[in-house]
């Protein structure tokens, strides 16, 4: 069996894969937060809780409804999109011009009510979400076995961050998010309806958490506790890739996943926490975080 | 119409000095012990403007440390809960270092990663005993004289304690210090440029928010001899800022307010099947949506107004 750096290799590669699929979840997180609080300014602490809920609409439309996987991954981000909608209708939008330390407290509140009613109903213990049969198997790559899902998760989190960057950064709709992002009263004046604005960006921030949750039910279990233990590495990977930039989140979440990965290899004890170790070194450094504006 | 102040602290202290009798003591001395924390929390939001989301780390980690000192080493029950708070100003002066770098909300979310930080590693080293935590802690005898297995004696010392933290809140808040934090709270930029060195003043009122929320933690501890994973999870910092927002951000009395009602609520709720986080939650929105200024908050206000009403016009 070759080894590097005293590793056997198929460990090396196996951890690197699982830290890629980890960066993948990071990234699609960390991307949401960074589109929502880019425009609204609110750190969605409910992130999490709504990952939950995809992975809980997919589940429950797979078990109820009897909808499988693939249109689980279109209904289910509607379904929490529309459900953010309503949030940010009802609630945030009475938050706007006050300190935005209020919006963050009202989505932990939120996301303390979501986990709690969940945990309510479905215990703590995971609940199983098989993958689509045309996912199942696996490749060989020639040095080491791919599952099939797992390398779908890591091509459609691509796919999907890039087709959101493209979206705020190539299309007219993106440039009046970016236009408002940076003076909102002067879009405004312009004639563009912001608060529909504000609305649609947190639907769609939520529904990117969403579809992560449906990414991730296959592979992770579906339960209750997913977003909390999720919610914590990403607001650190925020940190580390600066708040207001959309390819930091994007590119910190997977190298810092993949950095994960790696350390599980030579220093296993150390693996938890080797995110947070990272942002503790960039803020000494780089306070605004690596792709970050100096505020 | 004025307030009697003195009046109504002699009233105050003479309610906590009688409560033991119609109140189970192992109630009162948890809302004093959280109460503590609530304040020594409120000290830096409420008088500086930042929000800590992982002041867990200074009341688990103090918890830990006094545990240890109490159950292994043997120290006088006194002399761990002192240790206690020393060990979380020493993790106060490390978090507040890297976190008083930026402000606002990145402030929270860097204090809320370190904190988790700090629970990972009180999950792996060994003398916090991981999941277990530390069980057993021998209340033993204050000083070598007084036996705190009594629970009364054990209530007049958390009190006393209570009382000497809320006490150095008062007088941090009240002295020329606090009123540089306040104007730091109220415009950063010009007290910067008034001259003050800021970021020193800010790391000064975490590290002693920090050393009070680890008297709390130690305390506890003592009280209720034991040290568990629970006390240092982002869910504690949580629950910290509930009592804090209830009672109402920046008002002296609004944190102990706010954690006797929340500490009331899960006592009451223990024994029912409603899972007490929905509740939380619940205060939670209905707090930042139409109820901003907590219980303590809303009810100065409302004697303002009517002071105000009173004078001719």
């Amino acid at each position: 069996m070759s080894t590097i750096f005293g590793i056997p290799a198929p460990a090396l590669y196996g951890q690197i894969l699982i830290g890629l699929i980890n960066g993948s979840f990071y990234a699609l997180l960390s991307l949401g937060l960074a589109v929502i609080f880019g425009l609204l300014r609110v750190i969605n602490f409910a992130h999490g809780a709504q990952y939950m809920l995809g992975a809980f609409a997919a589940y429950g439309l797979l078990n109820y409804a009897g909808i499988g996987y693939w249109p689980s991954l279109v209904l289910a981000p509607l379904i929490v999109g529309v459900v953010a909608i309503v949030i940010e209708r009802t609630m945030l939008s009475r938050l706007y011009g006050l300190d935005p330390l209020y919006g963050l407290l009202l989505t932990f509140g939120l996301a303390l009510i979501f986990e709690g009613v969940f945990r309510y109903w479905f215990g703590t213990s995971g609940k199983p979400y098989a993958p689509p049969p045309q996912l199942t198997g696996a490749f060989n790559l020639g040095f080491m076995f791919l599952p099939i899902y797992r390398g779908w998760v890591v091509v459609a989190s691509l796919v999907i961050c890039l087709g959101t960057w493209l979206l705020i950064e190539k299309t007219r709709l993106g440039a009046y998010l970016r236009a408002a992002t940076e003076n909102a009263t002067l879009v405004q004046a312009f004639g563009v309806n912001v608060p529909r604005l504000l609305t649609l960006t947190y639907g769609l921030g939520a529904a990117l958490a969403a579809l992560a949750g449906v990414l991730a039910a296959p592979i992770y279990q579906v339960s209750p506790l997913m977003g909390t233990n999720l919610i914590i590495i990403v607001f650190a990977v925020v940190v580390v890739g600066g708040m207001g930039s959309i390819l930091g989140a994007i590119v910190t979440g997977y190298v810092l996943g993949i950095l994960e990965g790696l350390t599980k290899v030579f220093y296993p004890e150390a693996s938890s926490i080797v995110i947070f170790v990272v942002m503790a070194l960039v803020l000494l450094v780089r306070p605004a975080g690596l792709f970050g504006r100096e505020a | 119409m004025q307030i009697p102040i003195k009046a109504l602290a002699a009233l105050a202290l003479v309610g906590l000095l009688a409560a033991p009798f119609a109140v189970y003591p192992v109630l009162l001395m948890s809302v004093l012990c959280f109460a503590l924390f609530a304040c020594a929390f409120n000290l830096l939001i409420g008088y500086v403007g930042l929000l800590s989301f992982g002041h867990a780390t200074f009341f688990g980690g103090a918890a830990y440390f006094t545990a240890h000192a109490v159950k292994v080493w043997g120290w006088d029950p006194l002399a761990g809960i002192l240790l206690g708070a020393l060990g979380a100003a020493a993790l106060g002066l490390v978090v507040g270092f890297l976190a008083i770098r930026r402000q606002g909300i990145y402030f929270a979310m860097i204090t809320l990663a370190l904190g988790q930080m700090f629970a990972f590693i009180c999950l792996q080293v060994p003398f916090t005993h991981g999941e277990d935590g530390i069980q057993g802690v021998p209340r033993g005898r204050l000083l070598g004289l007084v036996d705190l297995n009594e629970p009364l004696a054990m209530y007049y010392v958390t009190l006393a304690i209570f009382l000497f933290g809320y006490f150095a809140v008062w007088r941090i808040v009240n002295s020329p210090f606090g009123n540089i934090l306040k104007a730091i709270r109220e415009n950063e930029r010009r007290a910067i440029s008034l001259g003050y060195r800021v970021d020193r003043y800010k790391l000064g009122a975490f590290v002693m928010s920090a050393a009070l929320a680890g008297l709390a933690g130690g305390t506890k501890a003592i009280v209720f001899q034991f040290a568990t994973l629970t006390d240092v999870q982002w869910q504690m910092s949580g629950e910290v800022i509930l009592m804090t927002l209830l009672g109402g951000i920046g008002t002296l009395i609004g944190p102990v307010v706010g954690a006797a009602f929340v500490i009331a609520l899960q006592n009451y709720l223990a024994s029912s099947d409603f899972p007490v986080t929905v509740l939380i939650g619940i205060i939670f929105v209905v707090c930042v949506l139409v109820f901003r200024r907590g219980i303590a908050g809303e009810v100065l206000e409302f004697l303002r107004q009517k002071k105000n009403r009173s004078l001719p016009s």
